[in-house]
């Protein structure tokens, strides 16, 4: 038996080869670093690897075609989405970096509430491995997206997922809460793995092969068997889960609350992005021979997200579970976006990109919201009269808060009108009308929330933001001016995301 | 000044006003306030231009203004005006700088309030000129609905007691008819993509609205509607309304029913006949129907208030009822006599709430009960609370009585028993007005009263315009109809809707 020498094209590899190397970099410092020194190096070479990614990103701009074989496809959505993940990610590293890393525990491998725990807080030690966990995650994250064969978008899904499992269990204060948070969303996503693994298994049997255009082609030959059907159905079940759409989103709201703030902002803005980038690539390339069977499946789901997820954000009084809910709500929305035809695909991607802003707005401002003795406080019962004492930062959350419920003049209306103006395109005016009312209830949930802030008075509870560092400052005020910007003059992003133009096949 | 972006000025002036209030140091309330008059007298300016510049006879659309927008959904940055949208700009004009005159002292008790105050006023009426001025429906949606974003400060921060719940109310009634009607825009949208125009621009939506296919125009005029009627407020959807008037400022309130409201009706006239007229044609019957059940039931309901704020309020429901009458009869002389109205009510309830709320803020009380032999002791107050209270029920000299008139004469001539019903409202309104008039302001003075002092020069200065407007728009309407009655009629052959032919024929 031969096996061909593969081909491997670095160049359009580039930006996932420089995390993944400054990932075992990062390792390596870990090992042979004092202690003192570590955080110093780790940031700066986290800074300049995300950097070099993003450059590489936009150096692929135009450049089309395969990579390693066809494991890999590079394409327009490819760039627009590796973009934003990196974007992101960029963004995610002033909240993390912050005070030497004070969102995270000084060392998680202690018990919480020990002598131990007390001793290493006392000894002022830091957990600097966050830095090259966040660069694994964020290499898989670059891959799952252009992932063009099932292994590969297993090996992705994987390499982005287990970092982040650990990166939740990390938080400095109620540790025990965000263990909790990591072990469900640990046990659940190995849940998730086993369906979408088991989907794979099922195509391969079906059509003997793994990449996507190879499944297409063999359904294309054959279609409507039940194998091919079924196995289509767990690897949906798989994908849906990561996107934490109804009804895999349970997970969803334990682990934004539980998770240290900077790293739920990364978790809902990235893995939204990378998670729909692979859902799109694997219906629309591998499987559009079964689209009259799967179109209905995530119509009724993407009704059933948008409806259940905002009636629960109405109950929720912590803000991490309601923007937790919140998330599960604009997963429906991007899933209306989904089920259309491909022509939509403009519109899930502008939505990605000013969603994944909001949310990296929102979680960069209540993260400075704090008690008077410096821990972060996420009930909102606490928020009373929050305009009185922090004005900017309570007109940040509502302007945030605004994009993300979708009202005019903020991106999030432009994406909402882009995803329902495709939907209604495909003919699927009946959900757009649930999306409408969805809408409504959401925005309901995110008006309580500013009565809170702005309408009622202050007590002696009431919390107070402290002073941002100034990256933190910087994230928060480029995404509120990129959110007003892209909500009048959205045009010039919406002409970036259709010229991203279709997947290659 | 040919050529100059006026349109635009209407609505960016305000906008910038607001943000120039916002850049007073917080300890200079005085200089906030008078840079928010001021720049509310220079919208003003603008629309006495624009006004004089407006030829009647004119091209339809006229200070048409175009720039690319969102190619991706087919909207453009159009501005332009016609006859009716120049009466509801000349409305709002001449009602921001008295209402900001009537709340000089509205939010002085808070911390840098009247900055947010003011800032707020001014963002309102930005939003509301923009949405008088667009020719594009994604950019008439856009202001419709940002609209409610300030006016929602504006009711739950600066209000009375309970305001923050009816701040809810009204913003999650207005949203939801708002998100209704975002579906039908996205409708709209998808529905001239699929034949082939690709367009939200409203002159062009217009030219192809006879090709929407039937059932979805249907579906899409409801849409459309139901944020329309929520706004205006329409019966059964008006029960946000008296929470408002009752909770909110009196300069709030006015705000809400004489200008905002408007482009409900506005909008009625505006898109749902013209981009959607058979499926208009078709549920005409049930909306005539609904504007005469609110013109009673508002009437009725007003006789039996006890609080003088809830009494105007539902006065307004009634009133809406007249308009939206005068708008679906689809005569001449109903939409003429409709945006007269529009016009004629914004003045008459300003006057009256106004009045009403100078008043209750000398008082501390809302209940007619409370009061009695006012004009004794206030005899201004008194004497222009009755004009204001004449002109509601549309006494003739007053500016109202033709708006009504024209009303019920364009109903006659289509639905001679929706009309007959409409008219009983003339009785019950003289029953509200002049018996609240008499329980209020005549017999003996009652305990509390005695002291009350009368208007004062701010206050005169508010009032005094309105009254004027008022018995000058009433012996002389000319001016007003020569603008509205091109555009009406334009209205109506665009939507095929001829006058009905006298059926008695002169001997």
């Amino acid at each position: 038996m031969t096996f061909p020498t593969p081909s491997i094209e670095y160049a359009r590899l580039s930006p996932m080869l420089i995390v993944f190397s400054a990932a075992v970099v990062g390792l390596l410092l870990e090992a042979l670093l004092p202690a003192q020194n570590r955080y110093r190096a780790q940031l700066a070479l986290s800074c300049a690897a995300l950097i070099a990614s993003f450059a590489a990103v936009l150096s692929l701009a135009g450049n089309r075609g395969s990579a390693v074989m066809g494991s890999v496809m590079v394409d327009g959505p490819a760039v627009f989405l590796q973009g934003a993940i990196l974007v992101v990610a960029m963004a995610a590293l002033a909240p993390i970096a912050e005070r030497r890393l004070a969102a995270f525990t000084p060392q998680g491998s202690t018990v919480p509430g020990t002598a131990e725990e007390q001793q290493a807080a006392g000894d002022g030690s830091i957990q600097t491995e966050v830095f090259p966990l966040l660069l694994l995650a964020t290499g898989g994250l670059l891959l799952f997206p252009v992932a063009s064969d099932l292994l590969t978008i297993f090996v992705a899904l994987e390499v982005l997922s287990l970092p982040l499992y650990v990166l939740c269990g990390l938080a400095r204060r109620k540790r025990l809460l965000s263990q909790e948070a990591a072990l469900k969303y640990l046990l659940l996503g190995a849940f998730s793995s086993a369906l979408f693994v088991y989907g794979i298994a099922l195509l391969y049997g079906y059509t003997g092969t793994l990449t996507l255009t190879g499944i297409a082609q063999a359904i294309g030959e054959q279609p409507h068997a039940s194998l091919a059907v079924t196995g289509m159905g767990l690897l949906a079940a798989g994908l849906l889960f990561k996107v934490g759409a109804v009804p895999f989103h349970c997970w969803v709201p334990d682990v934004y609350q539980g998770a240290p703030t900077p790293i739920t902002l990364f978790m809902a803005a990235a893995t939204k992005i990378a998670a729909f980038g692979a859902l799109s690539r694997v219906f629309y390339v591998a499987l559009p021979g079964l689209t009259t069977d799967w179109r209905p499946v995530l119509s009724a789901v993407a009704a059933l997200t948008m409806l259940i997820a905002a009636v629960l954000t109405v109950t929720q009084t912590d803000i991490k579970r309601l923007l937790g809910y919140s998330a599960v709500a604009n997963a429906g929305f991007l899933l209306l976006g989904v089920s259309g035809s491909q022509a939509g695909l403009a519109s899930t991607l502008f939505y990605l990109a000013t969603y994944g802003l909001a949310t990296v707005g929102v979680f960069a401002v209540i993260a400075v919201l704090r008690r008077p003795d410096g821990s972060e406080e996420t009930e909102t019962a606490y928020w009373a009269g929050l305009s009185r004492r922090s004005p900017t930062a309570a007109c940040a959350v509502a302007l945030f808060l605004l994009a993300l419920a979708g009202i005019p003049l903020t991106s999030g209306f432009v994406a909402k009108f882009a995803v329902f103006q495709a939907a209604a395109a495909d003919g699927a005016g009946a959900l757009v009308v649930v999306g409408a009312i969805s809408s409504a209830i959401i925005a309901f949930a995110y008006a309580r929330i500013i009565v809170v802030m702005f309408f009622h008075e202050p007590a002696d509870r009431t919390i107070i933001a402290a002073q941002p560092s100034g990256p933190r400052l910087a994230v928060i005020a480029v995404a509120a001016a990129t959110i007003v910007l892209a909500g009048v003059v959205p045009q010039p992003l919406l002409d970036l995301a259709s010229h991203a133009g279709q997947f290659s096949r | 000044m040919a050529g100059a972006p006026l349109l635009t000025t209407l609505w960016v002036g305000p906008l910038a006003g607001a943000l120039v209030v916002m850049l007073v140091p917080g300890s200079q309330r005085a200089v906030a306030k008078w840079v928010a008059l001021l720049a509310s007298a220079g919208v003003l300016a603008v629309a006495v231009v624009v006004a004089v510049g407006f030829k009647p006879g004119g091209e339809h659309y006229q200070f048409v203004e175009t720039h690319t927008w969102i190619t991706s959904f087919g909207a453009a940055y159009t501005l332009g005006v016609d006859g009716i949208a120049l009466a509801l700009i000349a409305l709002t004009a001449v009602l921001v700088p008295l209402l900001i005159v009537a709340g000089w002292n509205d939010a002085s008790d808070k911390e840098s309030a009247a900055h947010a105050y003011m800032a707020l006023v001014l963002g309102v009426e930005s939003l509301v000129m923009l949405s008088f001025v667009t020719l594009d429906v994604l950019l008439f949606y856009l202001a419709f609905e940002a609209t409610l974003i300030p006016l929602y400060f504006l009711v739950g921060r600066f209000g009375g007691r309970g305001c923050a719940a009816v701040a809810m109310k009204f913003l999650l009634y207005n949203l939801f008819g708002g998100l209704i009607m975002l579906a039908a825009v996205v409708g709209l949208y998808v529905h001239s993509a699929a034949a082939g125009y690709a367009t939200l621009d409203l002159r062009q939506l217009i030219d192809s609205a006879h090709h929407v296919d039937p059932a979805m125009g249907k579906l899409l005029f409801l849409g459309f509607m139901a944020a329309f009627a929520i706004k205006a407020p329409m019966w059964p959807f008006h029960s946000w309304l008296p929470g408002v008037a009752n909770s909110a400022k009196p300069a709030t309130a006015v705000f809400m029913m004489a200008v905002v409201d408007k482009v409900g009706t506005f909008g009625m006239l505006r898109y749902c006949l013209q981009l959607f007229p058979d499926a208009s044609i078709y549920f005409r019957p049930l909306i005539i129907t609904l504007a005469v059940i609110g013109i009673v039931y508002g009437a009725i309901v007003a006789i039996g208030q006890v609080d003088v704020m809830r009494l105007i309020a539902y006065t307004s429901i009634s009133h809406f009822g007249f308009i939206i009458l005068g708008i679906f009869v689809m005569t001449s002389q109903g939409q003429s006599g409709s945006t007269l109205y529009m016009v004629n009510h914004g003045i008459s309830t300003a006057a009256l709430l106004l009045i009403a709320g100078f008043l209750v803020s000398r008082r501390g009380t809302r209940l007619i009960n409370a009061y009695g032999g006012v004009q004794k002791v206030a005899p201004v107050l008194a004497g222009t609370f009755l004009v204001a209270g004449l002109a509601t029920l549309s006494l003739p000299g007053l500016a109202t009585f033709f708006s009504e008139f024209l009303v019920l004469i364009g109903a006659f001539t289509r639905y001679p028993l929706a009309a007959a019903t409409a008219v009983t409202a003339l009785v019950l309104s003289a029953v509200y007005i002049l018996w609240m008039y008499q329980r209020m302001m005549g017999g003996p003075v009652k305990d509390g009263n005695d002291r009350l002092p009368d208007l004062v020069p701010r206050e005169i200065l508010v009032v005094a315009p309105l009254i004027a407007l008022l018995l000058l728009l009433g012996v002389y309407p000319k001016p007003a109809l020569d603008v509205i009655n091109p555009a009406v009629s334009h209205t109506l052959t665009t939507i095929n809707q001829p006058d009905p032919a006298p059926k008695v024929m002169a001997k």
